[in-house]
Order: C-alpha cells, then sequence, then structure tokens
C-alpha cells in the first residue's frame, strides 16, 4: 500500500552562513515534497527565517528535514513567524473580520474570549497591523 | 422598595442579593419581575473599551533647589504645565515628541500618553524632562530624573469622559480601506466595528440616570473611584427607544479615582493605526436595586439594545446626520449585521470578557462588604441636547 501524504507547517531559522544554497529546490526535486511557503525573509549577510507547509509521505519530509538540518538550519514545528500575547489580548474580537483564515476567533461565541490557532495562521500580518493592543507581533 | 441605607446595611452584613447585569437578565424571567426585585439588592454593571478623553493629574514633589516646571516631557511625551508648579496633566492621546504622526499613512502610533500612563500603573520607572523660565522662589531651570508611581506624592486617573451609554457602529462604504478611532474599516462594508458592552454597559442598565450620578462611587480599573460629573458631551435629550434605551451616544460620565490603587491589567494603552494614541480602562458600577422599574431597567437585554450603523467615509466625517439603519447588540455579537441587505462581518473594540470579569469582580467586592452603593449627589441632566460648533465668518456675531 502506498504511503498516504500530509502536510504540516514548519518555522525555519536561517544563521547567517546558509542563506545562499537553494534548500526549497532541493526538497522538491530530491524529496519529492511540496512546498507552500507562507513566508520569507531570506538575505543575504543577514540570518533568515522561512515558514512553509511540506506536503509528501513520512518518509520523505522525514528524509526532507535531515536534509534541511544539515546546512546547520533550525527547524521547529511548534512555533511560527506570528506571536500572539494572551497577556496583553484583551479579547475584543477586533481582529476577528480582519484574520482570513480564522486562526483568531472566539472560542465559542458565548464566552467571547479569543484564540489564536497557530495552524490555521498563513501569516499575512493583518493582525499585527491591526491589533490595538499591541497582542500580534511578527518574530521577523 | 429600598433604600440606600438599607442596601448598603445588607452590603456590610455580608448578606446582600448581588447578581450581575448578564446574571440578572435569566433571574428576571425566572422569578419574575416583583419577586427578582424584592430579592436582589444590586446589579453590577460594567465595561471595558478604549475612552480617549483619559488622562492623569500627577504630583513630583518639589526638588532642591526647587523648579516651577513650565514645560514637560514624560518618556518624551509632553504633559500639561499650565499648573502648579510640579503639577503636570498626561493626557492618554498625546505623541511621543517627533512621531510621524499620519506623515506616512496610515501611522502606527505606537508610543503615547496612553502608554506612559500603562507602564506608570504597572510600576515602571518612566523620565520626567522639564523646563521652566526660573523664579526667585523657583530657581532652577532644568530637570532630569526618573521616577515610579510610588514616587509620586499624587496620581489622579482623571476621564472628563468614559462610559458612553450607546456609541454607533461604523462602516466604510468607499472603495478604499479606512483608518479610524474604530479600527481599521475595510471598503464597500467588509467590515462594521461596535465599541459597547451591550447588556453589561452601566448606562445602558440605567437609561434615565436614576441610580448613576454625580457622587456616584465606581470601581475604575480595580481602584475604588468616583463619578465626578457629568462626561463631556453627555446628552440626555437624544432619540430612545421604547424600553427608553438611546440608539445613539447618549450620557457619559466623568470619572477619577486613585492611579495607585489600580491593577495593570484593567489599564491598557490603545494604539489605533492611522487615527493615534488611546487608553482602555475597565469601569464597573453597581445598580442599587430600589424598586420593580430599576431592575426591569437594569435586566436590560442585547436583543433589546440598537446601535445606529454610520458610514464613517462619509456621513460621520461631514456630519451629514444621515445614518445606514440600526441593529440589536445581540446581532453585533453574533458577529454578522445586515447593512442594507448586505451581510457584513462585526468585529468590536470593547472587551465582553472583560466587562464580565469587572462584573464579576465587583460582585464579589460588594458580597464580601468592601464595596457600598452610594446615593448621588445629584443626577445627570436628562434633557440636555447636543450642541455643534459653528463656523463663524467673524469675531462679531449674535
Amino acid at each position: 500500500m502506498a504511503e498516504t501524504a500530509f502536510t504540516k507547517k514548519y518555522f525555519l531559522y536561517f544563521p547567517k552562513c546558509e542563506t545562499e544554497k537553494p534548500i526549497v529546490y532541493h526538497l522538491v526535486k530530491d524529496h519529492n515534497l511540496m512546498v507552500n511557503i507562507f513566508r520569507a525573509k531570506v538575505t543575504p549577510e543577514e540570518e533568515g527565517y522561512l515558514v512553509l507547509d511540506l506536503t509528501g509521505t513520512k518518509n520523505d519530509i522525514e528524509r526532507g528535514l535531515e536534509f534541511i538540518r544539515t546546512f546547520n538550519v533550525s527547524v521547529n514545528e511548534q512555533s511560527i513567524g506570528l506571536r500572539w500575547d494572551a497577556e496583553r489580548c484583551t479579547h475584543c474580537g477586533n481582529c476577528l473580520p480582519h484574520c482570513p483564515t480564522k486562526a483568531l476567533d472566539f472560542k465559542d461565541r458565548a464566552a467571547r474570549s479569543v484564540a489564536f490557532d497557530p495552524s490555521a495562521c498563513i501569516e499575512c500580518l493583518s493582525c499585527v497591523a491591526n491589533c490595538p493592543f499591541s497582542a500580534c507581533s511578527s518574530v521577523f | 422598595m429600598k433604600t440606600y441605607e438599607e442596601i448598603n446595611a445588607k452590603i456590610e452584613a455580608k448578606k446582600a442579593v448581588v447578581l450581575t447585569a448578564e446574571e440578572v437578565i435569566g433571574y428576571v424571567e425566572k422569578k419574575g419581575l416583583r419577586a427578582a426585585a424584592a430579592e436582589v439588592d444590586v446589579v453590577t454593571t460594567a465595561t471595558f473599551g478604549p475612552m480617549c478623553s483619559s488622562g492623569c493629574f500627577l504630583n513630583f514633589g518639589h526638588s532642591s533647589p526647587r523648579i516651577r516646571i513650565s514645560e514637560a516631557w514624560l518618556d518624551d511625551v509632553r504633559a500639561y504645565c499650565g499648573i502648579a508648579a510640579v503639577d503636570v496633566y498626561l493626557g492618554a492621546t498625546e505623541l511621543r515628541q517627533g512621531d510621524p504622526a499620519n506623515l506616512y499613512h496610515p501611522g502606527e502610533f505606537r508610543f503615547g500618553g496612553a502608554h506612559v500612563i500603562e507602564k506608570l500603573v504597572r510600576g515602571e520607572k518612566v523620565q520626567l524632562f522639564g523646563l521652566s523660565y526660573g523664579t526667585d522662589c523657583y530657581p532652577r531651570r532644568e530637570i532630569r530624573t526618573w521616577f515610579t508611581l510610588k514616587d509620586l506624592n499624587q496620581a489622579i486617573m482623571t476621564n472628563p469622559r468614559n462610559c458612553y451609554q450607546n456609541y454607533n457602529v461604523a462602516v466604510n462604504s468607499s472603495d478604499r480601506t479606512i483608518y479610524t478611532y474604530l479600527g481599521r474599516l475595510k471598503p464597500r462594508l467588509k467590515n462594521a466595528t461596535y465599541c459597547s458592552a451591550g447588556q453589561l454597559s452601566p448606562l445602558l442598565n440605567d437609561p434615565f440616570y436614576e441610580t448613576i450620578g454625580v457622587g456616584t462611587r465606581v470601581w475604575l480599573a480595580g481602584a475604588q473611584g468616583i463619578v465626578y460629573g457629568e462626561g463631556t458631551q453627555h446628552t440626555g435629550a437624544v432619540e430612545r427607544a421604547e424600553n427608553g434605551v438611546p440608539v445613539e451616544g447618549g450620557g457619559t460620565l466623568a470619572l477619577t479615582a486613585d492611579m495607585k490603587e489600580m491593577d495593570p491589567r484593567w489599564v491598557r494603552a490603545v494604539s489605533l493605526a492611522g487615527y493615534g494614541v488611546s487608553l482602555a480602562l475597565g469601569v464597573g458600577i453597581p445598580i442599587p436595586v430600589l424598586n420593580e422599574e430599576i431592575l426591569k431597567r437594569a435586566a436590560v437585554r442585547d436583543r433589546d439594545i440598537l446601535a445606529t450603523v454610520v458610514d464613517y467615509a462619509t456621513d460621520y466625517p461631514n456630519r451629514t446626520g444621515k445614518n445606514l439603519g440600526r441593529v440589536t447588540y445581540e446581532e453585533l455579537r453574533s458577529g454578522e449585521i445586515s447593512v442594507g441587505g448586505k451581510k457584513v462581518e462585526v468585529g468590536s473594540l470593547s472587551s465582553y470578557e472583560f466587562a464580565l470579569e469587572i462584573a464579576e469582580l465587583l460582585k464579589a467586592d460588594i458580597e464580601t462588604g468592601r464595596f457600598t452603593v452610594s446615593r448621588p449627589v445629584r443626577r445627570l441632566p436628562v434633557d440636555r441636547s447636543f450642541r455643534p460648533l459653528a463656523i463663524r465668518e467673524s469675531e462679531r456675531y449674535g
């Protein structure tokens, strides 16, 4: 039976020296992965960041990640490039119409407390510009 | 029928029956108005949202040699010094010196008076820079020092306007995004913003200002404060629905309390992109259930409170007086309203979650005898209408 493909989000941090390697190209070509980049800031001579979805079989993704790590790039599966500060959030809900994927939404309409779902966030940064209480910020 | 004295005697004996303005709705429905009015002593109301008309009076004490400060900056935010030697008034919306404001539109407004106020309440250090022309009794001409809230003699939060009774729902009919004090409004009615705690909000639960008046003790960001007057732009004579609740702005309250007693959770600086800086404060106000009528009005529900939808691209800035219809707070809180047949997504600037938490805190304070109710020394006017500003051609008029 063929292995089933799945999709997962990764946050890559590039130290200063590794930014000129065509890493994404190799992920596609050598490791058979589908890559969906949400946001990237990879500038020569500076540290870089890349937030992307990888789609592929468990095996291919594991091999791909291993390949990425050989460049001293750190792979974070838990975090993304958008920070939501629960302490600064006042749960006003002003962000709701500005979040296209409902990553920021009320947990339930009756309770009205805002919750952030990182897996739904596409890093459009709309909330960063909008939040009146400065609860949202970008790592890069 | 109960009196303030009877209710306070029960509070002091820790036997008062207190419900939040949300809880009381179901209670009145279940028990009936008469029975509920006999049982319930106090209804707690609350709100948490930005109110630009906020600021604080600070007294620094005297340095050696003394200075009569004529210009002052707190963390580079200008404070008003046209009062006594070491008194200043720091306004929430004042921008930091050199802030480009809307020069590069939309401005970010990341730091202003409200942020200094928030820092002070959090106990953080703030820089004072002051200048003076010097006098025989106040010879110092310049001062630079750092202080915290604890170092001050007085730090008195003073809100010339707070607790707007009701407020507009803002939309944008134009084809570009606009930036307002009600947040970012996307083109062609893509979103709407409202700013009220609705059924929890103080003056929506006391629409005719029967118990909330000058001298009423209030909970202001955790401190016990008072209503010191009618708020600026207080307008009792507005259009009201059948239940007496205004369908537009209406009344406002002027509030004051000691900043040293405040909890930073309820004092939050606000940066409104393209608009400016503001301050959000938590307010809680108890309504003593003196009779059935007062309870009936305090049991108002979101579905019975209307707000007016206003176009902030044209009608609001040009003051045309037109509106795009009315919606209930129940509809607003559902997350979607209908404006002229178009479905519009809704966001809020007021936090219902925080308001509810404040109503619960105030309830606990009253139940444990720490907070009593007070009879207003003067009622707020119900019959005064709003005066616009006329632009006159000459100094001589009339």
